[in-house]
């Protein structure tokens, strides 16, 4: 059994004061108008309230369960939500705001993503023609490489994405997003269906590519890598921001991190006791005056279920809880 | 009871390589078993070979000495990755459960299955919900013997300690086999009592 090996200790330089974020989110907020009952319309809103910054040289995991709305947040940084999507609040770039227009210029070149899903891969194509794509300098010396890295075999070139396992096609998005020049790489779900060896493969490789000063922004379900390997901490819940916290708060335990629900899954990692609180995360389009995560705390009070707790610093991280301490 | 591999061969066409070559395992019942390994080292191709959804090339697949049945519910349940792909989109999940065999009103608390959710569609629960419903189907099976395919690798920590610890206790009353298969090496030591690693399977193949 392999220990998962510890990131470094940074003192985040770039989070000095008057350095400008490269990404910020403030308040964002995104609803769906779907069909009900025949032509009766309801409004979802999977993600409100959600706010996080991400430096250069950073990595961010941004945690929460399925249907937090971490993948939503992915396609509304890229601009590419679905048409009956609607998208309040701020995103900033690089200090200036994020249009859509400037959301068209920018994706696939500054800012890069690298899909959950297999099924952003073309189905008719070869992998290897693919993931090469139109690139100049052709890039398939330097693919080679990486591919050789991440164990991939070189038949894989000539296969559809039909053929290959679980593992392997994410290995080659992987690979895709390596080859971009981007300077934001939102990495959703990288790692599932790849053995630890693999996943640590990736998982280093992209610590690499903050090192050498991109910002990524790393959405996972896998608690113990991103607390390895990132060096910021975010929290959802019900596409609410819970936590912004530094990792090394999450690999010191419970007494370090700030909000119950954080605390909440530190309790059930398999290595930490494994024990679950009951309950579930609210239906996406409930709507819910106070703090979503009441009905599940142990600290609740009346002024919980009345109104959502403001985000406020706290030891050096932040938190959006009144009993935070 | 005892569920077995004998000798199995397996491989996905006559060009491939063979991805199960003269494998053989033994499960005894109330047993806990977790399978690791790198990704199409062929864990869920055993996992389908044990639960009859594949035929081995060579060997056999026995339980008790006795092939899998062709018909009715199969002994062996395998338990998916995938519990969207695995329920019938069209279908309210009370139809979803009526099909079971058993019928046992207490599991659904017990599994912290809301009442309400049985009068959804699938579509309108999340993963972890829906793989609720998979573990119930399979407990409601009646059958011995559980293969978990990856069943929390989607969900977050809390969802996944609230599947593993009510399968483990039903495991536990039922005296059933358990099989999980998993990437996270922290997981397989909490939930099993044997860890079978078959990297090495890969290497000879």
């Amino acid at each position: 059994m392999k220990k998962i090996e510890r990131a470094e200790e940074s003192a985040f330089p770039a989070r000095r004061e008057g350095t400008v974020p490269l990404l910020e989110i403030m308040d964002l907020s995104i609803s769906f108008r779907m069909y009900g009952e025949g032509l009766a319309q309801r409004v979802l809103e999977p993600i409100s309230n959600l706010y996080l910054r991400v430096y250069p040289g950073e990595i961010l995991a941004l945690i929460g369960s399925s249907g937090s709305g971490k993948s939503l947040l992915a396609a509304g940084i890229l601009g590419i939500l679905p048409p009956n999507a609607c998208q309040k609040g701020r995103l900033l770039y690089k200090g200036k705001d994020l249009n859509p227009e400037r959301q068209a210029a920018l994706r696939g070149r500054e800012i890069a993503l690298l899909p959950q899903s297999v099924s952003y891969l073309d189905p008719l194509m070869r992998v290897g023609a693919q993931v090469d794509g139109y690139r100049k300098p052709f890039p398939r010396e330097k693919r080679r490489s990486i591919w050789k890295r991440f164990g991939l075999p070189m038949q894989t070139e000539k296969m559809y994405p039909y053929q290959l396992s679980g593992g392997m096609s994410r290995r080659v998005l992987l690979s895709t997003a390596l080859l971009s020049e981007a300077e934001l790489l939102i990495a959703d779900e990288p790692t599932p269906g790849m053995s630890l060896e693999q996943s640590l493969e990736a998982l280093r490789t992209l610590r690499q590519e903050a090192d050498k000063g991109k910002a990524i922004i790393l959405i996972t379900h896998d608690i113990d890598l991103a607390a390895s390997f990132a060096d910021w901490m975010a929290f959802l819940y019900a596409g609410v921001t819970v936590e912004l916290a530094p990792a090394r708060d999450f690999r010191e335990g419970t007494q370090a991190l700030r909000h119950p629900y954080s605390q909440a899954l530190w309790r059930a990692l398999p290595q930490n006791g494994f024990q679950p609180i009951p309950g579930f995360q609210p239906y996406a389009g409930e709507e819910i005056p106070g703090c979503r995560f009441a009905d599940r705390c142990p600290y609740q009070t009346e002024l919980c279920r009345a109104a959502l707790p403001p985000i406020r610093s706290l030891r050096g991280g932040e938190v959006r809880c009144y009993h935070g301490t | 009871m005892v569920l077995e591999a004998r000798n199995i061969f397996f491989r996905y066409g006559r060009q491939q390589p063979w991805l199960l070559k003269d494998f053989s395992l033994r499960l005894d019942r109330g047993e806990r078993l977790s399978l690791l390994g790198p990704s199409g080292c062929g864990k869920s191709t055993l996992a389908m070979l044990l639960a009859g959804y594949l035929q081995p090339e060579r060997g056999e697949i026995l339980l008790d000495g006795q092939l899998l049945p062709q018909k009715r519910c199969c002994p062996v349940q395998l338990i998916s990755q995938h519990p969207e792909q695995a329920i019938n989109p069209r279908w309210r999940l009370r139809q979803v459960l009526e099909e079971c065999p058993l019928q046992q009103e207490d599991l659904l608390p017990r599994l912290g299955i809301e009442v309400a959710w049985l009068d959804r569609f699938p579509r309108e629960l999340s993963g972890g919900e829906l793989q609720r419903f998979c573990v119930v189907r399979a407990l409601l099976s009646g059958a011995p013997y559980l293969i978990c395919d990856e069943i929390s690798t989607m969900l977050d920590a809390i969802s996944q300690a609230q599947i593993w610890q009510l399968l483990l206790r039903e495991a536990e009353e039922r005296k059933l086999g358990l099989i999980a298969i998993s990437h996270n090496p922290q997981l397989a030591a909490r939930i099993s009592e044997r860890v079978l690693d078959l990297s090495c399977l890969q290497q000879e193949g």
